[in-house]
């Protein structure tokens, strides 16, 4: 619940496009496809799904309402194992040291080495719980905006990519240029105008 | 419209014109200040503030940090060249104060504090809740979109050349040393 917080960070999105009707169905249906997954078993390093703002634990988009007021709010979970450096090294190593042992020759080829390197992380990350991350998102139907409660560079991109393809419309982020342009109620003669300029000198 | 990677590196000096104007703005006319808020108290500069010399090759910056800083060091800073890229605001409305730091680069908002609501103590309180804090967070977001509106509509008119600048450089000429 990070949007309860007492300091947040907030990054701002147009919602380009509106979703088919009838909208919330139509929503509750790409965030049920795309609830994020428990993988702890799985050999895969990082997890990204929705999940819901009140159980991020047990996201249940089925049965419960994800809408406060006007506002759709919920979740993006990313799961991330971090799986220490010094670790794989040492796995590494003493894989490398098995597999020369039952070789009759005296070195591993490149493509050993990646194979033995890809089986160890394939390996620890089985065994290594991962560390999840929420992000509250909410979003104003109404009037096509998105908050998305973090400045983080990466959860910023899984939530475009989890975006679009859970509710086949896309975020357009609000930064200078954006919200001059999409934002600030400029003219046509105005948004070229905007295309064409150039930094301001302020000192003489 | 433009690819977004390629517009969000080639517009982000808007976005420190921005802050540059808006700390021309807090000290020098108010009454923009008000047509964005009509219940505003104040908005001034809190306790962080940082300065680029974009226009160099070596990209220089400067960080003013503290609740009792000055901005002697900013304001030679601006005379040299550099523009603001990051602005720490006290923000007061009605009898409620918000804290927050907007990048000019990409508009976010980070370190965003709202005026203190209800603890949230069952599960019922979260929907009244989460509803208030949206209410307050849209306060400071109205806040820096309309801002941000009067801003660029300046800045393609004539009148950013033509009035606007000629204030800012007089203003940052004329301002001593202190804050």
């Amino acid at each position: 619940m990070t949007l309860l917080s007492s300091s947040v960070s907030v990054t701002r999105y147009r919602v380009d496009g509106t979703p088919e009707a009838p909208a919330l169905e139509a929503i509750r249906e790409g965030l049920i496809k795309n609830t994020f997954k428990d993988f702890d078993a799985d050999h895969s390093e990082d997890m990204t799904g929705w999940t819901s703002f009140e159980n991020p634990f047990l996201p249940d988009f089925q049965d419960s309402s994800f809408m406060i007021g006007t506002y759709l709010v919920f979740s993006l979970r990313l799961d991330k194992k971090s799986i220490p450096p010094k670790v794989i090294k040492k796995h590494i190593a003493v894989e490398m040291a098995r597999r020369l042992e039952i070789k009759p020759r005296s070195f591993l080829t490149g493509d050993e080495k990646q194979a033995i390197r890809d089986h160890v992380i394939q390996t620890l990350a089985r065994r290594i719980p991962a560390v999840p991350s929420i992000y509250d998102v909410i979003w104003n139907l109404e009037e096509s905006r998105l908050w998305f409660f973090t400045n983080l560079k990466a959860p910023n991109e899984a939530l475009v990519t989890l975006f679009i393809k859970s509710f086949d419309l896309s975020l357009i982020r609000l930064f200078p240029y954006t919200a001059a342009d999409l934002d600030s109620g400029l003219s046509g003669s105005e948004r070229d105008i905007l295309l064409k300029l150039s930094p301001t000198k302020f000192a003489e | 419209m433009l690819d977004i990677a390629v517009s969000y590196n080639r517009y982000k000096f808007i976005g420190f014109e921005f802050l540059t104007w808006l700390w021309f703005v807090m000290e020098n006319h108010p009454e923009v200040l008000e047509e964005a808020d009509r219940d505003l108290v104040f908005l001034d500069i809190g306790n962080r503030l940082v300065l680029e010399k974009t226009r160099s090759k070596a990209n220089e910056s400067i960080t003013i940090k503290g609740d009792q800083a000055g901005f002697e060091e900013g304001v030679l800073a601006l005379k040299k060249g550099a523009v603001v890229t990051e602005l720490n605001l006290i923000y007061k409305s009605g009898s409620h104060e918000w804290r927050f730091t907007v990048k000019g680069e990409s508009l976010n908002l980070s370190g965003l504090k709202t005026p203190q609501t209800a603890p949230v103590e069952k599960a019922e309180d979260v929907e009244g809740a989460v509803l208030e804090k949206i209410f307050l967070y849209e306060k400071v977001f109205d806040l820096i979109g309309h801002l941000y509106s009067a801003f660029i509509r300046l800045r393609v008119s004539n009148r950013w050349a033509g009035e606007v600048l000629p204030r800012m450089k007089s203003w940052i000429n004329s301002r001593p040393v202190s804050h």
